[in-house]
């Protein structure tokens, strides 16, 4: 039997997933109504995701993740008036890239004459769910002020160093530590409030 | 759900580093290529004059049209106007 909290802390993740799930589906209206920016904006959403799936997941080389990513928006343009279900854009994404990097693996493997039953450098599903919660996580960070969104992603996603970020917003390295501490802290707690399921489901058109 | 420590949180905002701003950019202009793309044939279609002189320059009749002439457009250029 349920604890009576557990029925409220349900419905409110549910809450937070439809609303988000509707952002989705806003933005995929928006793209098929023939709005420009949303199309950017869908592209700006999804851009690191495909990016990492190609290149963390599948680890391709630099061109054929190029290659990858610009045939997966190329299709997603094309064919997103066929997507039967617009909150489900996020695993048709991700299915679609995983499908396009294995096509890419096999042309490889037909190049070098290599078994085609034996696929190189395909990822484990524990890889590709990182990258889903690494995606959940992100959605949480834009949640966060930009100061904290922006000293986050530049550190950690980014690369820069104390010193680079310190010049930047004009602050000493040493207190971009301490806000990077503090910033993690709002992380954390935005992101365990967002409570969202991380696993794609499949069988979406392609 | 579980408590998630800092190490855990950068490490998975680094999993989604930034991609290309070239790739990006790309991306987000294909619409406006499609669309530059669409005129070109569809001019090239009613002149054949002008269909010559795209064919013998596709990359001056994208950039003509306001389309950044990337290869991959290029060629898509190139297809649609030999399935002409």
């Amino acid at each position: 039997m349920e604890a009576p909290g557990d029925d409220g802390e349900a419905a409110s993740g549910r809450a937070e997933l439809t609303e988000h799930a509707a952002t989705d589906a806003a933005l995929v209206q928006r793209c098929r109504a023939g709005d420009d920016a949303a199309w950017r904006e869908l592209v700006d959403r999804f851009s690191r995701y495909v990016y990492a799936i190609a290149v963390q997941g599948f680890r391709l080389p630099q061109q054929d993740a190029e290659d990858v990513f610009q045939e997966v928006f190329a299709r997603v343009y094309e064919r997103l008036g066929s997507l039967r279900d617009d909150e489900a854009v996020r695993p048709w994404i991700a299915q679609l890239t995983r499908r396009l990097c294995i096509d890419r693996l096999r042309a490889g493997s037909r190049e070098s004459d290599a078994d085609l039953d034996e696929l190189p450098e395909v990822p484990a599903d524990d890889v590709l769910e990182s990258l889903e919660q690494a995606f959940d996580v992100h959605e949480a960070l834009a949640e966060l002020p930009e100061n904290c969104r922006q000293i986050l992603d530049r550190f950690f996603a980014r690369d820069e160093s104390y010193r680079t970020i310190g010049d930047d917003l004009g602050l000493p390295a040493g207190t971009i530590a301490s806000r990077i501490s503090r910033c993690l802290d709002k992380l954390r707690d935005a992101f365990e409030g967002r409570n969202l399921p991380s696993t794609p489901s499949s069988g979406q058109v392609t | 759900m579980s408590g998630y420590d800092h190490d855990q949180l950068a490490q998975l905002i680094g999993m989604l580093p930034p991609a290309p701003d070239a790739w990006v950019r790309a991306a987000q202009e294909l619409p406006e290529a499609r669309r530059g793309l669409d005129q070109l044939v569809a001019r090239a279609e009613a002149d054949a004059a002008f269909r010559a002189d795209v064919l013998a320059d596709l990359e001056r009749a994208l950039e003509a049209e306001g389309v950044e002439p990337q290869p991959r457009v290029v060629d898509e250029l190139r297809r649609l106007l030999a399935d002409q």
